[in-house]
């Protein structure tokens, strides 16, 4: 009797003894989780995406939990929605349904900052193998640079799934701290003079025939192009079709609020679920983590080189600090761009136009991580 | 391949085609504009200078 009182005992202490001889890798990552949880409850970083990641953290550095073993919780959402691309697709959609490409469609040029501001991705891959990380590894890795979460979640999934982890958690943060790290590079790149140019306003000139069409030609072109993206590509799309056509009112409000909801919720738990201490607190994590802040500089200052490339060639009528938008961080990256060329001319408004080049840098992500995809596919490396 | 000439070549070709393909993006965009021109009724009245 008195034995098998001690062994259920020994059971009930064998998580904290597990903590004190062999758990400070979890102990580090609750206290990692609790600083998620803290910056999404409090500081409000991304909190629909910070606090499930923090609480799935937390879930999975409770020694001896399981939650990530065959059968687990956590592990059933990582098969339902991360290990098959599906979770990113699903909250594409949403997305999609989201994003009024309207101020792009009026000036369809403005696409061409959407592409600059991916040249940061293409550096960090060179970057990242110079650091000795495998091609399909330093690709993922690049990834971060095209500032947008879903993306950069699908492609690390499919190809380096050992640092989904680090990978989510940088894209995601880095997405939140655009407002910070976006501004010094623009103030440093443009004079005073180009800070302050003003640009005409946009005229109506879009039919709604022409807005309808658009995801259609978009997902055509772009899949004709690089087929490997057309799952990200066609998700989004067929949101914002559902958008723009206006007779599935019902689908439409579900993908962005309902099913993007229920997604970012699992979402969240299951990239918390990756970040166990063991597995995670590597230097490998560390350097993702540098990578992915180089990247999204780079991003920046391709965007407003490019941005003052245009300048100069339309005699001055455009102002660089819009290039700074080009990358996906939507709406986020249009508003720093509005603020800070307030701040040098209160009367100045550049949002419609930040905002064409911020849906073109939506666009510019995917099609540049599909097209690396098919390159590694021509290359036949996946 | 080395790792060089995957990088190079993943920089070329990635850089070339996303612009690339943004820029038959926008030429598509001009394409539907002028199929599908917005007309005087969507446009609404005109504002008297």
């Amino acid at each position: 009797m008195l034995d098998s009182v001690i062994a259920g005992l020994s059971g009930l202490a064998s998580g904290g003894s597990f903590l004190f001889s062999q758990g400070l890798p979890n102990v580090i990552m609750l206290l990692v989780g609790g600083t998620l949880l803290y910056l999404g409850v409090k500081k409000e970083v991304e909190p629909l995406l910070l606090v499930p990641i923090g609480f799935g953290c937390v879930l999975v550095n409770i020694p001896l939990s399981d939650l990530m073993d065959k059968g687990g919780f956590l592990r059933t959402l990582y098969d339902a929605g991360i290990a098959n691309e599906l979770f990113p697709l699903l909250i594409f959609v949403g997305i999609g349904a989201m994003t009024d490409f309207g101020p792009l469609l009026e000036n369809p040029r403005i696409l061409l900052f959407g592409a600059a501001g991916q040249v940061g991705i293409f550096l960090t891959l060179l970057l990242a193998l110079a650091l000795g990380f495998p091609e399909l590894e330093a690709v993922a890795i690049a990834v971060i640079g095209a500032c947008d979460g879903p993306t950069a979640i699908y492609v690390a999934s499919q190809y380096a799934p050992q640092l989904l982890g680090p990978i989510s958690v940088a894209a995601y943060s880095y997405m939140a701290l655009v407002p910070i790290i976006q501004p010094p590079i623009m103030k440093a790149l443009t004079t005073p003079a180009e800070r302050v140019i003003r640009m005409k306003a946009l005229k109506k000139s879009v039919s709604p025939q022409t807005k309808l069409l658009f995801p259609i030609v978009v997902t055509l072109v772009t899949g004709l192009i690089a087929p490997k993206g057309l799952p990200l590509m066609g998700t989004i799309m067929l949101g914002n079709f559902m958008r723009e056509s206006g007779v599935v009112a019902r689908l439409t409000k579900a993908s962005e609020n309902e099913i993007a909801n229920i997604v970012t919720l699992f979402l969240g738990l299951a990239i918390g679920g990756t970040m166990e201490g063991h597995a995670f607190l590597k230097p490998t994590t560390m350097a993702i983590f540098g990578l992915g802040f180089i990247a999204i500089c780079l991003d920046t200052v391709a965007g407003v080189c490019f941005g003052k490339l245009v300048c100069l060639a339309t005699g001055g009528k455009v102002n660089p600090l819009i290039g700074a938008a080009g990358i996906s961080a939507y709406p986020m990256a249009a508003r720093v761009v509005q603020v800070q060329g307030q701040r040098y001319d209160k009367k100045n408004h550049l949002l419609m136009h930040a905002a064409g080049a911020n849906t073109g840098g939506q666009i510019g992500s995917v099609v540049a991580a599909a097209v690396m995809l098919s390159v590694l596919k021509g290359m036949g490396l996946i | 391949m080395d790792k060089w000439t995957f990088g190079i070549t993943m920089m070329i070709v990635g850089v070339g085609g996303t612009f690339l393909t943004l820029w038959i993006l926008s030429l598509s965009v001009d394409l539907l504009k002028k199929v599908f021109p917005l007309s005087a009724e969507e446009k609404g009245p005109e504002k008297k200078p």
